[in-house]
């Protein structure tokens, strides 16, 4: 009788103990938030989205120029690791024991863990100095080489379990590979690698490191692929690390609006993911 | 009339040999049963029919299946396969299409095109063969994974005719279904033969008993005996046959 409760003690003590360590993780960004929310929400106004930085000493203003070099730079991303994640991630899928797959395999899972800033500077060397500009353009294919393994790996392993009946139905009514794949497998896989897509995409917007010396960054507004360009991460560095009061306001709000995207990001790939989830 | 003949076809995978040395002439418009235990190569026999057995790169193939006076080997597997259709163990309707969609999935996805009253008849006619029309004339839209399974079967029975296909090759067509619905998709397999050739692959002695005209018991890999179902499930040849009609192994 007395062994028994000292069981039921241990036990109840381990589940105390389980529930408080949980509590305790998810605590820290109850209170990211929270803290972003109190300095960062009374910067936030219709010039804040819509206008420039102002000029020292003059209040108002605003970080349009970061807003759309972020969305810019993100665009050139994606466009760029898309269609190689998904190509990867499907030859990866089809192809589990081939020397070639077992070697990209490993390649993605190396990328994955190379640092951001080795990744910026590796795309200084490479496209920065042959260019010899900093430009949008570096900026979003450093952005795309840390998508590159999240894009692709969800993509193998959802186009993994697409249950191998599904292709050869396909192929016993005369459908070619490349459509199978195509019109097949890929939309019965397709919550699985747009939600990858969307991880990939919150995953990138905040980095800063791989921009320093690729897109380097660009007080006024620009368009250009060609040129340099700011983006939020950078703006916030920037503004943050300097000694203006104002400047700082600035940083609070632009960091509030960018982990409120990644948020958004991350709940929109959450409800993908349930709300397309297709029935085997 | 012999519509497929199979010619000493071996099949092999790597370096184990899983069909030695069978022949059978399948005539047109009758149902031609394979059976045997489990691992006697049957369904081996079948999917080198429609050669998709390739999925398989191991996968090594000698001998010749004749359609109609032509090699399938010498002929592309894409088209060979519109040829001959296939109904798998398990029903497979394609999870994104909707039941319309599944049924006309071997146009869509060939990206052949038919008109919108053309591909109306099709489905009806298709659904209508596989004896679905009427449980889901009002519900075309529908997803294919909203049916029950039996109803599935059907789906990618009529999925198969609606490419108007010469041979049908059903690989145990009902062991994934309960017996209810498995008497059902008898019936059809049974109406079917008045239009198209079927090849049924199962390990249910009293299934092919029940449904097939001819009949081919396989064992390790080899053909023992093919013939008319009636003699061969009264009077077998073979000892081995009899054995296994008799329930003494398989």
């Amino acid at each position: 009788m007395h062994n028994l409760q000292i069981r039921q003690l241990i036990s109840k003590t381990f589940f105390g103990m389980v529930c408080l360590f949980s509590f305790l993780s998810a605590l820290p960004l109850v209170l990211i938030l929270g803290y972003l929310l109190a300095k960062g929400v009374s910067a936030l106004n219709w010039q804040f989205f819509c206008r420039m930085p102002q000029p020292l000493g003059e209040a108002g203003g605003g970080i349009a120029n970061a807003l759309l070099g972020s969305a810019l730079l993100l665009a050139v991303a994606f466009a760029l690791a898309v269609p190689l994640g998904l190509s990867l991630g499907i030859y990866l899928a089809e192809n589990k024991k081939s020397r070639l797959a077992d070697c990209a395999r490993l390649a993605v899972e190396i990328l994955q863990g190379v640092p951001s800033i080795v990744v910026g500077l590796v795309i200084y060397t490479w496209l920065v100095l042959p260019l010899k500009t900093f430009s949008a353009l570096s900026g979003g294919a450093a952005l795309a080489l840390l998508m590159l393994p999240v894009i692709v790996r969800s993509t193998e392993e959802t186009l993994r379990l697409i249950p191998l009946e599904l292709k050869e139905a396909a192929l016993a009514l005369g459908v070619p590979y490349y459509r199978t794949i195509l019109r097949v497998i890929v939309p019965s896989g397709l919550s699985g690698i747009v939600t990858g897509v969307l991880l990939s995409l919150a995953r990138v917007a905040g980095e800063t490191a791989p921009l320093l010396f690729t897109a380097f960054g660009n007080p006024f507004l620009s368009w250009r692929l060609d040129r340099p360009i700011e983006s939020v991460p950078h703006l916030i560095f920037y503004y943050a690390t300097s000694p203006y009061a104002e400047w700082h306001r600035l940083a609070w709000g632009a960091s509030f609006v960018l982990v409120l995207s990644v948020l958004c990001l991350n709940l929109a790939a959450k409800f993908l993911t349930r709300r397309w989830r297709v029935q085997f | 009339m012999d519509i497929l003949t199979i010619q000493n076809l071996c099949v092999s995978f790597l370096e184990n040999t899983v069909v030695r040395n069978v022949s059978m002439n399948i005539e047109e418009k009758k149902v031609t049963a394979v059976m045997g235990p489990s691992g006697c190569g049957k369904t081996t026999v079948l999917r080198a029919v429609n050669r998709l057995h390739e999925l398989s790169s191991h996968a090594r193939v000698t001998g010749k299946v004749i359609l109609g006076g032509a090699d399938l080997y010498a002929l592309d597997a894409i088209l060979v396969r519109r040829k001959i259709g296939m109904v798998f163990q398990r029903p497979n309707p394609f999870p994104t299409m909707g039941i319309y969609d599944n049924v006309v999935a071997g146009y869509l996805l060939n990206g052949l095109k038919l008109n919108k009253p053309e591909m109306d008849n099709l489905v009806e006619e298709s659904l209508r063969a596989a004896a679905l029309w009427d449980e889901v004339k009002d519900s075309l839209r529908k997803r294919g994974a909203w049916l029950s399974g039996g109803q599935q079967q059907r789906l990618c029975i009529a999925r198969a005719l609606a490419m108007h296909p010469e041979i049908l090759l059903l690989d145990e067509p009902t062991s994934a279904l309960d017996p209810k619905a498995a008497a059902s998709i008898e019936e059809l397999i049974v109406q079917l033969k008045k239009t198209v050739t079927i090849m049924l692959v199962t390990h249910n002695i009293a299934q092919a008993s029940r449904v097939s005209d001819f009949t081919a018991f396989m064992y390790l890999g080899e053909l023992v005996e093919f013939g008319a179902s009636e003699k061969m499930f009264t009077t077998p040849q073979d000892k081995r046959t009899e054995e296994y009609l008799t329930g003494k192994f398989g």
